[in-house]
């Protein structure tokens, strides 16, 4: 038996022409642990989801056993013996630990087409021994904490004899407690000759439990090696070692010192804690944090879709009491969402009617609510216009035609119809390619520049350094750091996201 | 949580929602007219409540994978009309009818299988087609006309078993032990309450989640024709506009019986066969306390109401509890899972 367990050789995969995976070629050490890092959009769940039979590759090949493997569901990995623990698990919170983990081959009786369940009780039983979970087979899932739920999942695995195990950001629901119980659980998993792939943001738990650590970047593999060979400073310096080719626009103005967006202790029970800060008039005020930091969760609180406990929201001075959408709108805030399929367009309709939605009710006659279309038409035109959406009609084409980057101009141009002081965007450029990247950057810039203040959430280091006049940090929900444009430093911001500032 | 014990007492009564309803409806109506609880009140009722019970059963199997079948009323008026012509036509014997009934009703439900697994239409709108299409097919086999029973099938839908219980009260609980077998006790019941639960995370595990679902549609279909047959065995005739509005008393029963219309939750004992008797029993009392006959419709869709926004209500608070949490808050245990 070779020491390599699956081997991925030259995979390439791209999505809607985006390379993802260039050339990968790594070897998943036999009963070890290997620690996947890298940053977020590196490549590391597409990999693993190559390998899990989600999508298939489209160059290169893997090997299982030196034989070529190429699953095409995710139960052809199951059948090969891979197993792969999500972060959000795959359970039926309505059935028992026993019915989940037999769901698709359920025991039967003898004579009678009944479910075996003194068999099914008698297996589970020695799975959830295996895993340390002291409850009862016949439990309901629902019934579970996150933690446990997770050793449920581990069990299931163990029930098909899973020989390699994917532990995807595995502790982000769990607490300190069930995060030791689990790492134990992975010591033993591999002394028994399991092999382990495990990814993680967080670097001192991968230094922990790793055996060999390889880290992408760009969906190229930058380093491979033994645990022994890496620190987190290297990690770090490894995951972000790239010269910046991307260009951003010259700030066309500075900021000013009015605040226009100010936010005093707000709170929301295992969200976010404790958030103060102030936005001001023509600023552009970066929010870093990495996946699960509660980026994304703020936004939509400072905007009224979601509710916070403590803490008051103050826009152009004026505090409200209980944010809504509605009222955040007329308050003067407008929010491009992180989903703009699901969130923030409507796909079917024409793009001049995506963008008037928002400031349609301006543009009702006073006395029957009737639109008045001309003037409505011309603003909307002047929109597109300034967005340079690149489209034939903009008020027969729908929106769907348009690629991701004119999608996305469209989404932020809904609300420059309306005027708004305070512009929250999240991921503004996710799945846009770099040209619309530019517009978009610029597009922002002239709105700071015409005296809006935009917090600009991304989980792109980069683009934000190349944009933001300030930037704040978070993870786990709480501001981490505060970071001046002229005290950007890549290493210090990924840090202190990694909280690995003390 | 603020008021654990308050919030767990909230719990228990949002999991158990059909068997407070049937002694509070039971118990109402007992003190307002002490006839209701005499012992042939209740054997009415539930002779009455068999057949849209055995409806029911069928629309629970579809309900528990978040679908719904509006076509079960056109398939009661099909299938019976098509075993009445077959029994009158060619003098075909009971038993014959009977399987020619089931046998109709089974390819209703797998014309609605397949109209929503490999069309992909949803349910709502695939079994809105066919309850429309099925009453139009019914139509043309019966030309409008009444068609009646031998007289044998009423003799047998009046009798007694052992002399003692109404044969269709043992139909319906015989049906109802077996659905609630089948569903409790076999992989394919199993898979249908895993369906209900998460479809996706089903195709995730490697189930046949179209099978599944055209499983469950056959099943409505053979209850509907079923019960449909029961319910002409104790009116003798199959006229016209046998079967219309069916499909809401199984839903409603259904509903009442605590499945929810959302998946994945739900029973059919104690639950559907709860829910079919309380409709009736509701009905039955209303009569009885002498309510105004306008105003009785607007107490049963009352009460249907308050079970449906329940079970609205049930799914919020579910909602909450699995709301995600993000922060590791220190000491207590985090509620929910993670995701980006």
């Amino acid at each position: 038996m070779s020491d390599v367990i699956l081997s991925f050789e030259n995979i390439e995969k791209s999505f809607f022409g985006v390379r993802v995976l260039k050339e990968i070629t790594l070897g998943v050490p036999r009963g070890k642990v290997l620690g996947l890092v890298g940053e977020n959009g590196a490549g590391k769940s597409t990999l693993m989801n190559l390998m899990g039979g989600v999508h298939a590759p489209d160059g290169g090949q893997m090997l299982l056993d030196s034989k070529p493997y190429a699953p095409r569901t995710p139960s052809d990995a199951n059948d090969a013996g891979i197993a792969f623990i999500h972060q959000e698990l795959n359970l039926f919170t309505n059935l028992s630990i026993a019915e989940n983990i037999f769901i698709d081959g359920f025991p039967r009786m003898r004579w009678l087409p009944l479910l075996n369940r003194r068999h099914m009780r008698a297996r589970t039983q020695q799975f959830l021994d295996a895993v340390e979970l002291d409850v009862a087979p016949d439990t309901l899932v629902e019934k579970l904490s996150p933690g446990e739920r997770q050793l449920a999942e581990i069990a299931k695995a163990l029930s098909f004899d899973a020989r390699i195990i994917i532990f995807d950001e595995p502790t982000t629901s769990l607490t300190a407690r069930e995060t030791e119980r689990l790492f134990r659980l992975i010591d033993r998993l591999r002394s028994d000759g399991a092999s382990i792939i495990y990814i993680s943001h967080i670097l001192p738990d991968v230094l922990r439990l790793a055996d060999e650590i390889a880290v992408l970047r760009d969906g190229e593999l930058v380093a491979h090696g033994q645990t022994s060979e890496f620190t987190i400073n290297r990690m770090i310096s490894l995951m972000v070692g790239r010269a910046i080719e991307q260009l951003y626009p010259e700030r066309s103005a500075a900021p000013t010192a009015t605040p226009v967006l100010e936010v005093q202790g707000v709170s929301q029970r295992g969200i976010v804690e404790a958030i103060d800060f102030t936005l001001h008039k023509g600023e552009i005020l970066g929010v870093f944090g990495l996946m699960g930091s509660g980026r994304s969760e703020l936004a939509r609180i400072l905007f009224g879709l979601d509710d916070h406990e403590r803490g008051q929201i103050s826009v152009a001075g004026k505090p409200y009491a209980r944010p809504s959408a509605r009222r955040s709108i007329d308050a003067g805030m407008a929010f491009v969402t992180e989903n703009r399929r699901d969130e923030g367009l409507l796909m079917d309709i024409s793009i001049a009617e995506n963008i008037g939605l928002v400031a349609l009710p301006h543009y009702a006659a006073a006395s029957a609510g009737a639109v008045k279309e001309g003037r409505y038409y011309d603003q909307i035109g002047g929109v597109a216009e300034s967005l340079a959406i690149k489209s034939g009609n903009i008020r027969q084409q729908a929106v769907k035609t348009l690629s991701g980057g004119n999608q996305q101009k469209t989404v932020i141009g809904k609300w420059l119809l309306d005027k708004p002081s305070v512009l929250i965007v999240d991921e503004p450029t996710r799945g846009v390619d770099v040209g619309a990247k530019y517009e978009i950057y610029s597009i922002l810039n002239d709105l700071a520049a015409d005296g809006a203040g935009i917090l600009f959430i991304s989980s792109e280091l980069e683009e934000l350094m190349g944009v933001c006049d300030r930037m704040l940090v978070m993870s786990n929900g709480e501001i981490q750091a505060v970071f001046d444009r002229s005290a950007f430093d890549k290493e210090r911001i990924l840090r202190a996201a990694f909280r690995e500032n003390g | 949580m603020k008021n654990s014990s308050n919030h767990r007492l909230a719990q228990l009564a949002l999991q158990n929602t059909p068997v407070i309803l049937f002694v509070v409806v039971f118990v109402v109506f007992g003190l307002l007219s002490p006839r209701f609880f005499a012992l042939q009140t209740f054997e009415t009722i539930l002779k009455q409540a068999s057949y849209i019970g055995i409806v029911a059963i069928g629309m629970t199997f579809v309900i528990l994978t978040a679908g719904i079948d509006l076509s079960v009323g056109s398939n009661m008026y099909v299938s019976a009309t098509v075993a009445g012509l077959v029994m009158q036509d060619f003098n075909a014997p009971v038993w014959l009818g009977l399987l020619v009934c089931l046998a109709v009703g089974v390819i209703f439900g797998g014309v609605n299988a397949f109209l929503i697994t490999k069309v992909k239409i949803i349910p709502f709108i695939a079994t809105l087609g066919t309850m429309v299409a099925g009453k139009g097919v019914g139509l043309l086999f019966s030309r409008s006309i009444q068609i009646p029973f031998p007289d044998s099938v009423l003799e047998l839908g009046s009798s007694r078993l052992f002399g003692l219980v109404p044969l269709p009260i043992v139909i319906f609980v015989g049906v109802a032990i077996i659905a609630h077998l089948v569903l409790t006790m076999t992989p394919i019941g199993r898979q249908i309450y895993a369906v209900g639960n998460d479809a996706e995370a089903a195709k995730k595990a490697g189930l046949n989640v179209g099978r599944v679902l055209a499983t469950v549609y056959i099943v409505s279909g053979l209850m509907a024709a079923l019960g449909g047959f029961v319910s002409v065995a104790q009116q003798g005739v199959v006229h016209p506009g046998f079967g219309e509005g069916y499909e809401f008393s199984a839903i409603a029963a259904t509903v009442l019986g605590g499945t929810s219309l959302f998946g994945g939750v739900g029973s059919v004992l104690p639950g559907t066969l709860l829910g079919a008797v309380l409709i009736q029993m509701i009905q039955t009392g209303l009569i009885f306390t002498k309510v105004d006959i306008y105003i009785q419709p607007l107490i049963t869709a009352a009460i249907i109401f308050a079970a449906v926004l329940l079970d609205a209500f049930r799914n919020i608070q579910l909602q909450k509890l699995r709301r995600r949490n993000i922060r590791v808050e220190k000491g207590a245990p985090a509620a929910a899972n993670a995701g980006d």
